[in-house]
Protein backbone atom coordinates (compact mmCIF):
# COMPACT_ATOMS: atom_id res chain seq x y z
CA UNK A 1 0.00 0.00 0.00
CA UNK A 2 2.66 2.28 -0.52
CA UNK A 3 1.40 5.73 -1.45
CA UNK A 4 1.75 7.65 -4.56
CA UNK A 5 4.73 9.75 -4.81
CA UNK A 6 6.30 12.30 -7.33
CA UNK A 7 9.63 12.11 -9.02
CA UNK A 8 12.17 14.34 -6.37
CA UNK A 9 13.31 16.46 -9.52
CA UNK A 10 9.55 17.53 -10.21
CA UNK A 11 8.28 17.82 -6.92
CA UNK A 12 11.39 20.12 -6.43
CA UNK A 13 10.04 22.44 -9.75
CA UNK A 14 6.88 22.46 -8.22
CA UNK A 15 7.23 23.13 -4.60
CA UNK A 16 9.73 25.12 -1.80
CA UNK A 17 10.32 22.54 1.06
CA UNK A 18 10.41 23.98 4.58
CA UNK A 19 11.92 21.41 7.42
CA UNK A 20 12.54 21.85 11.42
CA UNK A 21 14.63 18.82 12.90
CA UNK A 22 14.17 17.57 16.31
CA UNK A 23 17.34 16.08 17.85
CA UNK A 24 17.41 13.60 21.05
CA UNK A 25 20.27 13.36 22.49
CA UNK A 26 21.24 10.92 25.72
CA UNK A 27 23.32 12.07 27.53
CA UNK A 28 26.32 9.87 28.97
CA UNK A 29 25.85 10.43 32.26
CA UNK A 30 26.64 7.62 34.67
CA UNK A 31 23.05 7.91 36.61
CA UNK A 32 19.93 9.00 35.38
CA UNK A 33 18.33 12.71 35.21
CA UNK A 34 16.03 11.98 38.24
CA UNK A 35 17.53 9.22 40.50
CA UNK A 36 20.66 7.59 40.81
CA UNK A 37 19.50 4.25 38.76
CA UNK A 38 22.70 3.46 35.89
CA UNK A 39 22.09 4.56 32.64
CA UNK A 40 24.50 1.49 30.94
CA UNK A 41 23.60 0.43 27.86
CA UNK A 42 22.33 -3.52 27.19
CA UNK A 43 21.33 -4.35 30.86
CA UNK A 44 18.70 -7.12 31.42
CA UNK A 45 15.33 -5.93 31.72
CA UNK A 46 13.79 -3.79 34.27
CA UNK A 47 17.23 -3.81 36.39
CA UNK A 48 18.11 -0.39 36.48
CA UNK A 49 14.45 0.81 37.87
CA UNK A 50 13.62 2.68 41.40
CA UNK A 51 10.55 4.34 42.76
CA UNK A 52 11.19 7.70 40.91
CA UNK A 53 12.06 6.40 37.65
CA UNK A 54 8.89 3.55 38.15
CA UNK A 55 6.26 6.93 39.07
CA UNK A 56 5.92 4.68 42.54
CA UNK A 57 4.12 7.29 44.74
CA UNK A 58 5.38 9.78 47.27
CA UNK A 59 8.94 9.03 45.41
CA UNK A 60 10.29 12.66 44.49
CA UNK A 61 12.91 13.06 41.73
CA UNK A 62 16.31 15.20 42.36
CA UNK A 63 18.17 17.23 39.19
CA UNK A 64 20.84 15.60 38.25
CA UNK A 65 23.88 18.01 38.37
CA UNK A 66 26.02 16.77 35.34
CA UNK A 67 23.12 16.93 33.43
CA UNK A 68 22.35 20.16 33.73
CA UNK A 69 26.35 20.95 32.76
CA UNK A 70 25.79 19.03 29.97
CA UNK A 71 22.95 20.88 29.02
CA UNK A 72 24.75 24.37 29.26
CA UNK A 73 27.48 23.17 27.47
CA UNK A 74 25.83 22.02 24.76
CA UNK A 75 24.03 24.89 24.40
CA UNK A 76 26.70 27.27 24.52
CA UNK A 77 28.71 25.41 21.79
CA UNK A 78 25.09 25.78 19.47
CA UNK A 79 25.75 29.86 20.25
CA UNK A 80 22.45 29.46 22.20
CA UNK A 81 22.06 32.03 25.41
CA UNK A 82 21.39 30.39 28.69
CA UNK A 83 18.58 30.89 30.52
CA UNK A 84 18.89 32.80 34.10
CA UNK A 85 16.22 30.62 35.64
CA UNK A 86 13.73 28.12 34.16
CA UNK A 87 11.90 25.52 35.30
CA UNK A 88 10.88 22.19 34.58
CA UNK A 89 7.18 20.87 33.48
CA UNK A 90 5.05 17.89 33.29
CA UNK A 91 3.99 16.81 29.67
CA UNK A 92 1.04 14.65 30.69
CA UNK A 93 0.07 11.74 28.26
CA UNK A 94 -1.28 8.13 28.78
CA UNK A 95 1.12 5.45 26.94
CA UNK A 96 2.66 2.78 28.90
CA UNK A 97 6.15 3.66 27.73
CA UNK A 98 6.37 6.37 30.96
CA UNK A 99 4.93 4.72 34.20
CA UNK A 100 3.93 8.21 35.67
CA UNK A 101 1.52 9.11 33.06
CA UNK A 102 3.86 12.01 32.28
CA UNK A 103 7.01 13.41 31.09
CA UNK A 104 9.47 15.50 32.80
CA UNK A 105 10.49 18.06 30.41
CA UNK A 106 10.88 21.87 29.70
CA UNK A 107 8.01 23.63 28.38
CA UNK A 108 8.02 27.49 27.69
CA UNK A 109 11.00 27.54 29.46
CA UNK A 110 14.10 25.99 27.93
CA UNK A 111 17.48 25.94 29.35
CA UNK A 112 19.13 27.05 25.99
CA UNK A 113 17.67 29.51 23.03
CA UNK A 114 18.31 31.33 20.35
CA UNK A 115 21.72 29.93 18.88
CA UNK A 116 22.58 29.04 15.62
CA UNK A 117 25.20 26.37 13.72
CA UNK A 118 27.01 26.29 10.60
CA UNK A 119 26.92 23.08 8.77
CA UNK A 120 28.98 21.65 5.69
CA UNK A 121 27.41 21.04 3.04
CA UNK A 122 29.50 19.55 0.26
CA UNK A 123 32.08 22.48 0.82
CA UNK A 124 29.46 25.20 1.35
CA UNK A 125 28.47 26.55 4.59
CA UNK A 126 24.81 26.36 5.71
CA UNK A 127 23.72 28.14 8.43
CA UNK A 128 20.48 26.96 10.76
CA UNK A 129 18.46 28.70 13.34
CA UNK A 130 18.28 26.78 16.86
CA UNK A 131 15.05 27.36 18.50
CA UNK A 132 16.21 25.63 21.61
CA UNK A 133 17.63 22.92 23.87
CA UNK A 134 15.74 21.57 26.32
CA UNK A 135 15.79 19.09 28.96
CA UNK A 136 14.11 16.07 29.51
CA UNK A 137 13.72 12.70 30.60
CA UNK A 138 13.74 9.42 27.89
CA UNK A 139 10.80 6.52 27.65
CA UNK A 140 10.66 3.18 28.61
CA UNK A 141 11.27 0.33 25.77
CA UNK A 142 8.46 -1.20 24.11
CA UNK A 143 8.20 -5.02 22.87
CA UNK A 144 5.18 -5.45 21.06
CA UNK A 145 3.97 -9.04 20.82
CA UNK A 146 2.03 -11.13 18.85
CA UNK A 147 2.37 -8.66 15.53
CA UNK A 148 3.93 -10.57 12.36
CA UNK A 149 6.93 -7.88 12.05
CA UNK A 150 7.21 -6.86 15.74
CA UNK A 151 5.25 -3.33 15.40
CA UNK A 152 2.34 -2.38 17.36
CA UNK A 153 -0.08 -3.16 14.19
CA UNK A 154 -1.44 -6.66 14.83
CA UNK A 155 0.25 -6.99 18.54
CA UNK A 156 -1.84 -8.58 20.93
CA UNK A 157 -0.28 -7.30 23.81
CA UNK A 158 3.09 -5.13 24.63
CA UNK A 159 6.16 -5.54 27.09
CA UNK A 160 7.86 -3.04 28.85
CA UNK A 161 11.46 -2.12 29.99
CA UNK A 162 11.52 0.47 32.11
CA UNK A 163 15.72 0.50 32.11
CA UNK A 164 15.57 3.96 29.83
CA UNK A 165 13.08 5.82 31.27
CA UNK A 166 14.13 8.38 33.07
CA UNK A 167 17.84 8.46 31.40
CA UNK A 168 18.84 12.30 30.85
CA UNK A 169 17.97 13.29 27.13
CA UNK A 170 18.77 16.98 25.65
CA UNK A 171 16.03 17.81 22.66
CA UNK A 172 17.53 20.08 20.18
CA UNK A 173 15.00 22.06 17.62
CA UNK A 174 16.18 23.89 15.25
CA UNK A 175 13.83 26.58 13.77
CA UNK A 176 11.98 26.55 10.67
CA UNK A 177 14.96 25.62 7.72
CA UNK A 178 14.05 27.28 4.64
CA UNK A 179 16.47 28.40 1.40
CA UNK A 180 17.76 24.90 1.45
CA UNK A 181 15.46 23.49 -2.07
CA UNK A 182 16.38 20.93 -3.64
CA UNK A 183 19.49 20.08 -1.00
CA UNK A 184 16.94 20.12 1.91
CA UNK A 185 17.71 16.51 2.50
CA UNK A 186 21.33 16.86 2.26
CA UNK A 187 21.34 20.10 4.54
CA UNK A 188 19.46 17.82 6.84
CA UNK A 189 21.99 14.66 7.22
CA UNK A 190 24.64 17.26 7.14
CA UNK A 191 23.18 19.07 10.09
CA UNK A 192 22.66 15.69 11.95
CA UNK A 193 26.53 14.83 11.50
CA UNK A 194 27.52 18.33 12.52
CA UNK A 195 25.29 17.85 16.07
CA UNK A 196 27.02 14.13 16.10
CA UNK A 197 30.64 15.79 15.65
CA UNK A 198 29.81 18.63 17.65
CA UNK A 199 28.41 16.31 20.76
CA UNK A 200 31.15 13.74 20.51
CA UNK A 201 33.46 16.61 20.69
CA UNK A 202 31.73 17.93 23.82
CA UNK A 203 32.48 14.42 25.60
CA UNK A 204 28.72 14.18 26.85
CA UNK A 205 26.82 11.67 24.70
CA UNK A 206 28.10 8.03 23.04
CA UNK A 207 26.31 9.90 20.00
CA UNK A 208 25.34 6.21 18.70
CA UNK A 209 22.06 6.62 16.02
CA UNK A 210 22.00 2.02 15.80
CA UNK A 211 21.89 2.85 19.70
CA UNK A 212 19.25 4.84 20.08
CA UNK A 213 21.26 7.75 21.72
CA UNK A 214 20.79 10.19 18.66
CA UNK A 215 17.80 10.48 17.52
CA UNK A 216 16.74 12.53 15.17
CA UNK A 217 12.64 13.71 14.04
CA UNK A 218 12.39 15.25 10.99
CA UNK A 219 9.49 18.08 9.91
CA UNK A 220 9.05 19.09 6.55
CA UNK A 221 6.57 20.74 5.03
CA UNK A 222 5.65 22.26 1.33
CA UNK A 223 4.66 25.37 -0.18
CA UNK A 224 4.13 26.49 -3.83
CA UNK A 225 7.12 29.28 -3.43
CA UNK A 226 9.71 30.70 -0.91
CA UNK A 227 6.68 33.39 -0.32
CA UNK A 228 4.27 31.61 0.35
CA UNK A 229 2.46 30.43 3.71
CA UNK A 230 4.03 27.82 5.30
CA UNK A 231 2.21 24.25 4.30
CA UNK A 232 1.41 21.53 6.50
CA UNK A 233 3.23 19.28 8.24
CA UNK A 234 4.16 15.89 8.98
CA UNK A 235 6.76 14.75 11.48
CA UNK A 236 8.82 11.02 10.77
CA UNK A 237 9.96 9.54 13.51
CA UNK A 238 12.29 6.24 13.57
CA UNK A 239 14.96 8.08 11.69
CA UNK A 240 17.95 6.09 12.51
CA UNK A 241 21.09 6.68 10.42
CA UNK A 242 22.64 9.96 8.89
CA UNK A 243 21.37 7.90 5.62
CA UNK A 244 17.84 7.47 6.71
CA UNK A 245 17.75 10.93 7.90
CA UNK A 246 18.54 11.88 4.12
CA UNK A 247 16.33 9.26 2.71
CA UNK A 248 13.35 9.77 4.92
CA UNK A 249 12.83 13.37 3.91
CA UNK A 250 13.39 12.95 -0.03
CA UNK A 251 10.51 10.16 0.15
CA UNK A 252 8.30 12.33 2.35
CA UNK A 253 8.74 15.49 0.07
CA UNK A 254 7.76 13.24 -2.69
CA UNK A 255 4.84 12.05 -1.07
CA UNK A 256 3.49 15.23 0.00
CA UNK A 257 4.30 16.39 -3.29
CA UNK A 258 2.04 14.01 -5.09
CA UNK A 259 -0.35 14.70 -2.85
CA UNK A 260 -0.72 18.23 -3.24
CA UNK A 261 -0.76 17.94 -7.06
CA UNK A 262 -3.84 16.05 -7.07
CA UNK A 263 -5.38 18.44 -4.59
CA UNK A 264 -5.45 16.56 -1.66
CA UNK A 265 -4.34 18.61 1.62
CA UNK A 266 -1.71 16.89 3.68
CA UNK A 267 -2.40 15.43 6.73
CA UNK A 268 -0.61 17.17 10.13
CA UNK A 269 0.21 13.77 11.84
CA UNK A 270 3.41 11.40 12.70
CA UNK A 271 4.48 9.35 10.50
CA UNK A 272 6.91 6.48 10.86
CA UNK A 273 9.75 5.49 8.93
CA UNK A 274 10.74 1.96 7.47
CA UNK A 275 14.18 1.54 6.40
CA UNK A 276 13.58 -1.69 4.39
CA UNK A 277 11.03 -0.30 2.06
CA UNK A 278 12.15 3.15 2.39
CA UNK A 279 8.80 4.56 2.91
CA UNK A 280 6.46 6.08 5.61
CA UNK A 281 3.09 5.38 6.97
CA UNK A 282 1.39 7.56 9.43
CA UNK A 283 1.24 6.98 12.72
CA UNK A 284 -1.12 9.09 14.96
CA UNK A 285 -2.90 12.21 14.42
CA UNK A 286 -0.53 14.87 16.21
CA UNK A 287 -1.87 16.08 19.31
CA UNK A 288 -1.48 19.32 19.95
CA UNK A 289 0.64 21.31 22.76
CA UNK A 290 -2.29 21.87 24.92
CA UNK A 291 -3.39 18.46 24.92
CA UNK A 292 -0.54 17.74 27.03
CA UNK A 293 -1.79 19.93 29.78
CA UNK A 294 1.67 21.33 30.58
CA UNK A 295 2.34 22.39 34.08
CA UNK A 296 5.42 23.92 36.48
CA UNK A 297 6.40 20.10 37.24
CA UNK A 298 6.07 21.02 41.60
CA UNK A 299 8.51 18.68 42.59
CA UNK A 300 11.41 19.89 40.92
CA UNK A 301 12.57 23.71 42.27
CA UNK A 302 13.80 26.36 39.19
CA UNK A 303 17.60 26.08 38.02
CA UNK A 304 18.98 29.51 37.59
CA UNK A 305 22.38 28.80 36.70
CA UNK A 306 24.43 31.81 37.92
CA UNK A 307 26.71 33.75 35.30
CA UNK A 308 29.92 32.54 36.71
CA UNK A 309 29.05 29.11 36.20
CA UNK A 310 28.21 29.57 32.71
CA UNK A 311 31.37 31.46 32.10
CA UNK A 312 33.20 28.18 34.02
CA UNK A 313 31.67 25.65 31.40
CA UNK A 314 32.06 27.88 28.27
CA UNK A 315 35.59 27.94 29.38
CA UNK A 316 34.96 23.85 29.19
CA UNK A 317 34.02 24.15 25.67
CA UNK A 318 36.17 22.16 23.22
CA UNK A 319 37.44 23.65 19.22
CA UNK A 320 34.50 24.10 17.30
CA UNK A 321 34.16 21.73 14.43
CA UNK A 322 34.80 23.96 11.98
CA UNK A 323 37.17 25.92 13.75
CA UNK A 324 39.25 22.43 13.98
CA UNK A 325 38.81 21.42 10.11
CA UNK A 326 40.46 25.00 9.46
CA UNK A 327 43.47 24.49 11.60
CA UNK A 328 43.81 20.87 10.56
CA UNK A 329 43.58 21.44 6.50
CA UNK A 330 46.36 24.16 7.45
CA UNK A 331 48.46 21.67 9.33
CA UNK A 332 48.40 18.95 7.31
CA UNK A 333 48.49 20.70 4.10
CA UNK A 334 45.28 18.86 2.17
CA UNK A 335 43.51 20.63 -0.19
CA UNK A 336 39.94 22.21 0.33
CA UNK A 337 38.48 18.78 -1.36
CA UNK A 338 40.49 16.53 0.02
CA UNK A 339 39.58 17.92 3.42
CA UNK A 340 36.22 17.39 2.48
CA UNK A 341 36.42 13.60 1.45
CA UNK A 342 38.16 12.85 4.79
CA UNK A 343 35.06 14.66 6.50
CA UNK A 344 32.66 12.93 4.62
CA UNK A 345 34.01 9.53 5.00
CA UNK A 346 34.17 9.90 8.47
CA UNK A 347 37.91 9.86 8.47
CA UNK A 348 39.39 13.37 10.31
CA UNK A 349 39.64 11.57 13.87
CA UNK A 350 41.18 8.76 12.71
CA UNK A 351 43.76 10.53 10.50
CA UNK A 352 44.61 13.10 13.81
CA UNK A 353 45.26 9.90 15.63
CA UNK A 354 47.37 8.07 12.66
CA UNK A 355 49.64 11.46 12.32
CA UNK A 356 49.52 11.53 16.18
CA UNK A 357 51.53 8.10 16.00
CA UNK A 358 53.85 9.38 13.64
CA UNK A 359 52.27 9.06 9.76
CA UNK A 360 52.79 11.72 7.53
CA UNK A 361 49.51 13.61 6.88
CA UNK A 362 49.23 12.48 3.20
CA UNK A 363 49.60 8.84 3.62
CA UNK A 364 47.31 8.90 6.47
CA UNK A 365 45.15 10.22 4.16
CA UNK A 366 45.70 7.95 1.39
CA UNK A 367 45.10 4.76 3.36
CA UNK A 368 41.99 5.56 5.25
CA UNK A 369 39.88 7.34 2.76
CA UNK A 370 41.37 5.08 0.30
CA UNK A 371 41.98 1.12 0.99
CA UNK A 372 39.93 1.69 4.27
CA UNK A 373 37.33 3.40 3.37
CA UNK A 374 36.79 1.07 0.48
CA UNK A 375 36.57 -2.39 3.05
CA UNK A 376 33.82 -0.30 5.68
CA UNK A 377 32.40 0.26 2.30
CA UNK A 378 31.92 -3.51 0.78
CA UNK A 379 30.95 -4.43 4.81
CA UNK A 380 28.73 -1.65 5.13
CA UNK A 381 30.52 -0.85 8.18
CA UNK A 382 31.51 2.67 9.72
CA UNK A 383 34.95 3.49 8.80
CA UNK A 384 35.80 3.90 12.97
CA UNK A 385 34.45 0.30 13.47
CA UNK A 386 36.54 -1.46 11.20
CA UNK A 387 39.07 -3.77 13.72
CA UNK A 388 42.22 -1.56 12.79
CA UNK A 389 43.59 1.20 14.90
CA UNK A 390 45.16 4.51 13.67
CA UNK A 391 48.67 3.50 15.27
CA UNK A 392 48.49 0.06 13.02
CA UNK A 393 47.81 1.91 10.52
CA UNK A 394 50.67 4.33 11.38
CA UNK A 395 53.02 1.04 11.32
CA UNK A 396 51.66 -0.02 7.83
CA UNK A 397 52.99 3.29 6.36
CA UNK A 398 56.85 2.68 8.25
CA UNK A 399 57.00 -0.52 7.16
CA UNK A 400 56.32 1.15 3.74
CA UNK A 401 58.97 3.64 4.25
CA UNK A 402 61.35 1.21 5.40
CA UNK A 403 60.99 -0.55 2.21
CA UNK A 404 59.73 -3.76 4.15
CA UNK A 405 56.63 -3.52 2.16
CA UNK A 406 55.36 -2.00 -1.10
CA UNK A 407 51.83 -0.32 -1.47
CA UNK A 408 50.24 -3.35 -3.24
CA UNK A 409 51.69 -5.70 -0.45
CA UNK A 410 50.17 -3.15 1.86
CA UNK A 411 46.93 -4.30 0.83
CA UNK A 412 47.09 -7.83 2.04
CA UNK A 413 48.88 -6.69 5.48
CA UNK A 414 45.36 -4.46 5.63
CA UNK A 415 43.11 -7.35 4.65
CA UNK A 416 45.61 -9.70 7.91
CA UNK A 417 44.96 -6.74 10.08
CA UNK A 418 41.32 -6.40 9.78
CA UNK A 419 41.34 -10.19 9.75
CA UNK A 420 42.45 -10.54 13.18
CA UNK A 421 45.78 -11.66 12.48
CA UNK A 422 47.67 -9.46 15.00
CA UNK A 423 49.67 -6.32 14.36
CA UNK A 424 50.93 -5.09 10.39
CA UNK A 425 54.77 -6.42 11.39
CA UNK A 426 53.22 -9.94 12.84
CA UNK A 427 51.11 -10.22 9.58
CA UNK A 428 53.72 -9.41 7.04
CA UNK A 429 56.00 -12.70 8.97
CA UNK A 430 53.21 -14.63 9.24
CA UNK A 431 52.08 -14.07 5.27
CA UNK A 432 55.61 -13.84 4.03
CA UNK A 433 54.79 -10.16 2.42
CA UNK A 434 58.04 -9.02 2.90
CA UNK A 435 59.22 -7.19 -0.23
CA UNK A 436 62.87 -8.98 -1.36
CA UNK A 437 65.83 -6.80 -2.30
CA UNK A 438 68.58 -9.44 -2.29
CA UNK A 439 70.16 -8.98 -5.54
CA UNK A 440 70.71 -13.06 -6.14
CA UNK A 441 66.89 -13.20 -5.81
CA UNK A 442 66.63 -10.62 -7.66
CA UNK A 443 69.23 -10.93 -10.18
CA UNK A 444 68.03 -14.38 -11.58
CA UNK A 445 64.47 -13.11 -12.08
CA UNK A 446 65.86 -10.16 -13.97
CA UNK A 447 67.88 -12.00 -16.21
CA UNK A 448 65.09 -14.49 -16.54
CA UNK A 449 62.77 -11.46 -17.65
CA UNK A 450 65.60 -10.24 -20.24
CA UNK A 451 65.95 -13.66 -21.81
CA UNK A 452 62.09 -13.96 -22.61
CA UNK A 453 61.70 -10.15 -23.77
CA UNK A 454 64.61 -9.82 -26.02
CA UNK A 455 63.28 -6.93 -28.17
CA UNK A 456 62.38 -5.05 -24.95
CA UNK A 457 65.81 -6.08 -24.03
CA UNK A 458 67.17 -4.61 -27.27
CA UNK A 459 65.56 -1.50 -27.06
CA UNK A 460 66.66 -1.05 -23.62
CA UNK A 461 70.72 -1.19 -24.94
CA UNK A 462 69.20 1.12 -27.74
CA UNK A 463 69.34 3.62 -24.86
CA UNK A 464 65.16 3.82 -24.74
CA UNK A 465 65.14 3.15 -20.77
CA UNK A 466 61.34 3.65 -20.06
CA UNK A 467 61.05 0.62 -21.78
CA UNK A 468 62.74 -0.94 -18.16
CA UNK A 469 59.07 -0.64 -17.34
CA UNK A 470 58.02 -4.09 -18.86
CA UNK A 471 60.77 -6.02 -17.78
CA UNK A 472 60.01 -4.72 -13.62
CA UNK A 473 56.51 -5.55 -14.94
CA UNK A 474 57.62 -9.45 -15.63
CA UNK A 475 59.76 -9.28 -12.66
CA UNK A 476 56.93 -8.44 -10.32
CA UNK A 477 54.96 -10.68 -11.91
CA UNK A 478 57.27 -13.78 -11.39
CA UNK A 479 58.03 -12.58 -7.86
CA UNK A 480 53.96 -12.29 -7.16
CA UNK A 481 54.52 -8.50 -6.16
CA UNK A 482 56.71 -9.00 -3.71
CA UNK A 483 60.55 -7.33 -5.72
CA UNK A 484 61.67 -4.04 -4.36
CA UNK A 485 60.96 -1.95 -7.62
CA UNK A 486 63.64 0.44 -7.59
CA UNK A 487 66.40 -2.46 -7.12
CA UNK A 488 64.95 -4.21 -9.80
CA UNK A 489 65.17 -1.13 -12.01
CA UNK A 490 68.66 -0.75 -11.16
CA UNK A 491 69.68 -4.17 -11.62
CA UNK A 492 67.93 -4.23 -15.37
CA UNK A 493 70.11 -0.57 -15.99
CA UNK A 494 72.88 -2.35 -14.99
CA UNK A 495 72.85 -5.18 -17.34
CA UNK A 496 71.98 -3.23 -20.07
CA UNK A 497 72.96 -0.16 -19.96
CA UNK B 1 -15.98 31.75 30.97
CA UNK B 2 -18.61 29.44 29.43
CA UNK B 3 -17.26 25.75 30.17
CA UNK B 4 -19.40 23.28 27.50
CA UNK B 5 -20.32 19.42 28.34
CA UNK B 6 -18.50 18.71 25.10
CA UNK B 7 -15.37 20.76 26.81
CA UNK B 8 -15.66 18.65 30.12
CA UNK B 9 -15.78 15.31 27.62
CA UNK B 10 -12.62 16.43 25.70
CA UNK B 11 -10.97 17.03 29.41
CA UNK B 12 -12.10 13.11 30.37
CA UNK B 13 -10.63 11.50 27.70
CA UNK B 14 -7.48 13.05 27.71
CA UNK B 15 -7.82 11.89 31.30
CA UNK B 16 -8.73 8.81 30.69
CA UNK B 17 -11.64 9.20 32.58
CA UNK B 18 -14.68 7.69 31.09
CA UNK B 19 -17.57 10.04 32.13
CA UNK B 20 -21.64 9.91 31.59
CA UNK B 21 -23.90 12.47 29.41
CA UNK B 22 -25.22 13.23 32.80
CA UNK B 23 -21.98 13.42 34.68
CA UNK B 24 -20.59 15.72 31.76
CA UNK B 25 -23.95 17.64 32.53
CA UNK B 26 -23.21 17.55 35.96
CA UNK B 27 -19.37 18.50 36.08
CA UNK B 28 -19.39 21.76 33.43
CA UNK B 29 -20.83 23.86 35.81
CA UNK B 30 -18.66 22.39 39.16
CA UNK B 31 -15.90 23.46 36.44
CA UNK B 32 -16.98 26.33 36.18
CA UNK B 33 -16.87 27.26 39.29
CA UNK B 34 -13.52 26.85 40.26
CA UNK B 35 -12.15 28.68 37.08
CA UNK B 36 -13.92 31.60 38.54
CA UNK B 37 -13.13 31.45 41.51
CA UNK B 38 -9.52 31.10 39.83
CA UNK B 39 -9.91 34.16 37.91
CA UNK B 40 -10.89 36.41 40.56
CA UNK B 41 -7.23 35.82 42.06
CA UNK B 42 -6.20 36.63 38.71
CA UNK B 43 -7.53 40.30 38.53
CA UNK B 44 -5.58 40.65 42.41
CA UNK B 45 -2.64 39.49 40.54
CA UNK B 46 -1.19 42.22 38.53
CA UNK B 47 1.62 42.38 35.85
CA UNK B 48 4.09 42.96 39.06
CA UNK B 49 3.56 39.92 40.76
CA UNK B 50 5.40 36.84 39.71
CA UNK B 51 3.27 33.78 39.29
CA UNK B 52 4.55 31.50 42.05
CA UNK B 53 5.00 27.55 41.01
CA UNK B 54 6.70 26.40 44.35
CA UNK B 55 6.10 27.27 47.81
CA UNK B 56 10.03 26.80 48.70
CA UNK B 57 12.09 30.11 47.57
CA UNK B 58 14.63 27.63 46.39
CA UNK B 59 16.83 27.12 43.08
CA UNK B 60 19.53 24.69 41.79
CA UNK B 61 18.87 21.56 44.03
CA UNK B 62 21.12 18.83 42.16
CA UNK B 63 22.24 15.35 43.40
CA UNK B 64 25.99 14.03 42.23
CA UNK B 65 25.91 12.35 39.10
CA UNK B 66 26.51 8.69 41.00
CA UNK B 67 25.43 5.47 40.81
CA UNK B 68 22.61 3.99 43.79
CA UNK B 69 21.72 0.59 43.64
CA UNK B 70 18.21 0.20 41.98
CA UNK B 71 15.67 -1.65 42.99
CA UNK B 72 15.73 -5.46 43.19
CA UNK B 73 13.35 -6.76 39.65
CA UNK B 74 10.85 -8.96 41.56
CA UNK B 75 10.12 -6.31 43.78
CA UNK B 76 9.62 -4.33 40.51
CA UNK B 77 7.68 -6.62 39.09
CA UNK B 78 5.69 -7.44 41.93
CA UNK B 79 3.85 -3.96 41.36
CA UNK B 80 3.16 -4.95 37.47
CA UNK B 81 -0.70 -5.49 36.54
CA UNK B 82 1.27 -8.65 34.79
CA UNK B 83 4.51 -9.45 34.03
CA UNK B 84 6.01 -11.89 31.20
CA UNK B 85 10.16 -11.94 30.18
CA UNK B 86 11.21 -9.98 32.63
CA UNK B 87 8.81 -7.16 31.65
CA UNK B 88 5.99 -4.91 32.43
CA UNK B 89 2.96 -6.39 30.26
CA UNK B 90 0.27 -4.51 28.97
CA UNK B 91 -2.59 -4.42 26.84
CA UNK B 92 -2.49 -4.18 22.95
CA UNK B 93 -1.69 -0.15 22.25
CA UNK B 94 -3.99 0.85 19.80
CA UNK B 95 -3.84 4.29 17.68
CA UNK B 96 -0.10 4.41 17.16
CA UNK B 97 2.66 2.70 15.39
CA UNK B 98 5.84 3.07 17.64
Amino acid sequence: MSAAVMDYDEALAAFDPVMGLEVHVELSTASKMFCGCSTAFGAPPNTQTCPVCLGLPGALPVVNRTAVESAIRIGLALNCSIAEWCRFARKNYFYPDMPKNYQISQYDEPIAFDGWVEVDVDGEPFRIEIERAHMEEDTGKSLHVGGSTGRIHGASHSLLDYNRSGVPLIEIVTKPITGAGARAPEVARAYVAHLRDLLRALGVSDVRMEQGSLRCDANVSLRPDPAAPLGTRTETKNVNSLRSVERALRYEITRQAALLREGTPVTQETRHWHEDTGTTTAGRSKETAEDYRYFPEPDLVPVAPSREWVEELRATLPEQPHLRRKRLLAEWGYTELEMRDVVSSGALELIEQTVAAGCAPQAARKWWVGELARRANETGSELDALPISPAQVAQLQQLVEAGTINDKLARQVIEGVLAGEGEPAEVVESRGLAVVSDDDALGAAVDAAIAANPDVAEKIRGGKVQAAGALIGAVMKQMRGQADAARVRELILARLG
Amino acid sequence: MALTPEDVAKLAALARIDLTGEELQHLAPQLEGILEAVASVQQVADADIPPTSHALPLTNVFRPDEVRPSLPREDVLAGAPAAEEDRFRVPRILGEEA
